[in-house]
């Protein structure tokens, strides 16, 4: 089942490459985006230990939500359906996003 | 022994910290627990406030309940966390192991906030898990199987709805029956912990997956408000024009709503004085309380309004889940300048006062983030500038309305807090770009479902603020006014005296030793006085100006509203280089001390009182030509 029908964004508004099955990284997918999380990487310092604190962890469901004016950052994404997170674009370059298929499928590719 | 009977034989009480990641309304849940009965301290060393309150649970137990700072890991990334880590671990000095650890979470979001229970679980200490929030769950047609979810854990687990008193049945029946069969010996012994790796994490991530699992019989509809919400209030144009107006109507509101108010303290105030003044004996002792004493604190006493509704819009964006939208919309302005996203928070409270301001920089986990954030929270327009604001406003700024109905008085305030806030900046910028060079941290902030502020949470924490400033009132400023009146009260004027008695007191000399330095900027020697015992706050100044106009002309002086004095007596041109003065200059002990504490240096204190009054002595000057030039002599 695809956990994000019936929400009010347009049709339009959804990221076609993220739904095409290229994986590519949090901080490029525009607003209205929806995609589950692949991987997330080291990054700088600490950034992937708090990623994972903060909900990004392989398997969860992302939906990009909002924008800044400036730059369009921060960015403010929506993790499972239930918490929605800010952060910057220069962190969300450590989160690798996917294609939104059912849940076995995206074990699947992370274990390859 | 048990803690019950330990408690029952008058040993210290049982004490159970209250751990959870931040907005699974812990806080509520501590307030409806302890109601009234709660105090807040310093842990030694650092300004994270303990706050702790006792309960009375169903069979009779006293219990300390310790509300700790909110935390998504036991891996503490900012000072505040640490402590919560500390606490936990038995690794706080000063603070024993707590007897047991009660999880909170929000039912509504148990996907994040199980990690830390399962990290907590580690401990192998009593643990109690509470799915805060149930009803707002319900609601949402979620459904948890508390039974399933405490046999996979092995634990108690409650439910609860922390506005309610009888929302917490459960958990104080809980916290009794724990409390029957822990023993209290393990008194003093630090856990041995190491923080989670990367690994670790994703393994904390996929058991809480398995335990949903088993444990959600509905996963219930998510909320729609706050998405709908958001696409305004976050909207790239529409969110931060709402944010500018919301501030906008915060400033306004603390002048039009606290006016009444301050009228009533201001004809209690002056109807004491009369009333003493027709009762007392001519003396010393007459003159210190009229002149010194009730003058004085009553010029201080009557911004409480102003502090308590800034505080009260504080409080309430906080509670409404809005404060971390303001501070996602502030980002990247704040970071093109070298600061974080969350230093808007901090900064906001310092417009009510630097140092709960301050204290609220332990949120920022990086040293040098943060350290900027506490060197320009000062340039935040505090409310004890307010009466100075307030009173040089209203003797020089015409009540007139501009532009179809903003008042002139308004926007002139509006005016001086925006040029504290483009002095930040570009203080901040330039501290980033010379002295404090170097990494930031990332954003990661959640945004939290709005709610309706909790009455009880904001009337306790306006209680809160309402308190420190009447401590502060009783002890630093009632002080400040008796060593001033003395200085302006001794030694007498000579026989044949030509000028006013004050001008041959104490503060009289040291008033005109200042006024070489000052009278390029435009200061006579009775501004020179007022600023002496200004320095150690801000908003003795005013007090110090009536005592001082008060006592240098005849007895109709006295009862004279000191803002028709100052029209009289000052240029346009003074008064505002006075404001622009008072837009910078760092006269507040209270904040040095608070920056001295929290950067553990003399050195960092030092440097933010150097370059203030630089900048202070600057923006005066160039105020004052200015000024003249244009005619304002």
């Amino acid at each position: 089942m695809n956990k994000f029908g019936g929400q009010e964004s347009p049709p339009s508004a959804m990221d076609h490459k993220a739904s095409a099955g290229l994986a590519q990284p949090l901080s490029q997918l525009s607003r209205g985006s929806v995609g589950r999380i692949l991987a997330v990487q080291g990054g700088e310092g600490d950034v992937e230990r708090g990623l994972l604190e903060m909900g990004f962890v392989e398997g969860a469901c992302i939906e990009v939500l909002h924008y800044g004016l400036l730059g369009r950052d921060p960015v403010a994404v929506r993790i499972n359906q239930n918490m929605t997170v800010a952060l910057r674009r220069s962190e969300a370059k450590a989160v690798l996003i996917g294609p939104l298929l059912d849940q076995s499928a995206a074990t699947l590719l992370t274990t390859h | 022994m048990t803690a019950g009977t330990l408690a029952a034989e008058g040993f210290r009480p049982a004490r159970i910290a209250l751990v959870g990641p931040p907005n699974s309304g812990k806080t509520t849940l501590f307030n409806t627990l302890t109601g009234g009965r709660q105090k807040t301290a310093n842990y030694p060393g650092v300004t994270v406030e303990r706050k702790s309150g006792l309960l009375k649970t169903p069979i009779g137990h006293t219990v300390e309940v310790l509300d700790l700072p909110g935390s998504y890991s036991l891996r503490a990334r900012s000072p505040d966390e640490a402590i919560t880590r500390d606490v936990v671990l038995g690794r706080q000095t000063q603070e024993t192991l707590p007897d047991a650890v009660v999880c909170v979470t929000d039912a509504t979001n148990l996907g994040q906030h199980l990690r830390l229970l399962l990290e907590l679980q580690q401990l192998g200490r009593p643990l109690i898990l509470v799915l805060n929030m149930m009803d707002i769950a319900q609601k949402r047609g979620c459904q948890i199987s508390v039974d399933a979810l405490s046999q996979q854990l092995g634990i108690p687990v409650v439910t609860t709805v922390a506005m309610r008193k009888s929302g917490v049945r459960d958990l104080l029946n809980q916290i009794d029956s724990l409390l029957n069969r822990t023993s209290t010996q393990s008194e003093a012994t630090a856990i041995d912990w190491v923080e989670p790796s990367p690994e670790a994490i994703r393994a904390y991530h996929r058991e809480v997956e398995r335990l949903l699992q088993s444990a959600v019989v509905s996963e219930g509809t998510p909320e729609r408000l706050t998405r709908q919400l958001d696409r305004v209030l976050l909207h790239p144009v529409a969110g931060p024009l709402i944010l500018l107006a919301l501030l906008f109507l915060m400033f306004q509101a603390v002048f039009s709503w606290a006016a009444a108010p301050m009228d009533w303290i201001d004809a209690s105030v002056v109807g004491l004085q009369q009333w003493l003044s027709t009762h007392l004996q001519e003396s010393l002792l007459k003159s210190l309380l009229i002149d010194g004493i009730i003058a004085g604190v009553g010029g201080v006493v009557i911004f409480l309004p102003q502090i308590l509704i800034l505080f009260l819009f504080i409080l309430l964006l906080e509670d409404s889940g809005y404060m971390t939208r303001a501070a996602f919309l502030m980002d990247r302005l704040m970071s093109a300048v070298g600061l974080n996203g969350r230093a808007f928070i901090p900064l906001l409270s310092s417009f009510a006062c630097a140092i709960p301001g301050i204290m609220a920089t332990r949120t920022i986990a990086h040293p040098l983030d943060r350290l900027v954030t506490i060197l320009i929270a000062p340039l935040m327009t505090c409310s004890a500038r307010l009466p100075v604001y307030v009173l040089l406003i209203a003797a020089f700024v015409p009540a007139t309305t501009v532009w179809g109905g903003i008042g002139l008085q308004g926007l002139v305030m509006f005016g001086l807090y925006a040029t504290g806030i483009v002095g930040a900046l570009v203080v901040a910028g330039v501290l980033r770009l010379t002295l404090l060079r170097g990494g930031r941290q990332p954003l990661l902030m959640e945004l939290p479902s709005y709610k309706w502020p909790n009455a009880t949470n904001v009337l306790l924490g306006l209680w809160d603020r309402a308190r420190i400033f009447m401590r502060r009132i009783g002890t630093i400023i009632l002080s400040l006014m008796v060593v001033l009146w003395f200085l302006s009260t001794f030694p007498a004027p000579p026989a044949g005296a030509t000028e006013p008695a004050i001008y041959y007191s104490f503060a009289g000399m040291i008033g005109r030793t200042l006024e070489p330095l000052l009278e390029p900027i435009g200061f006579n020697w009775q501004i020179a006085i007022a600023l002496v015992p200004g320095l150690a706050a801000r908003e003795v100044a005013v007090a110090a100006l009536g005592t001082v106009y008060a006592l240098s002309g005849d007895e109709g002086a006295v009862s004279d509203a000191l803002t028709t004095t100052l029209a009289h007596s000052w240029t346009l041109a003074t008064a505002l280089s006075l404001l622009a003065w008072y837009v910078f200059a760092p006269q507040c002990l209270a904040t040095l001390a608070a920056v001295r504490r929290e950067t553990n240096s003399w050195r960092w204190a030092a440097f933010m009182f150097t370059y203030l009054m630089i900048l202070a002595y600057v923006a005066a000057f160039i105020t004052y030509r200015v000024a003249l030039a244009l005619g304002g002599g």
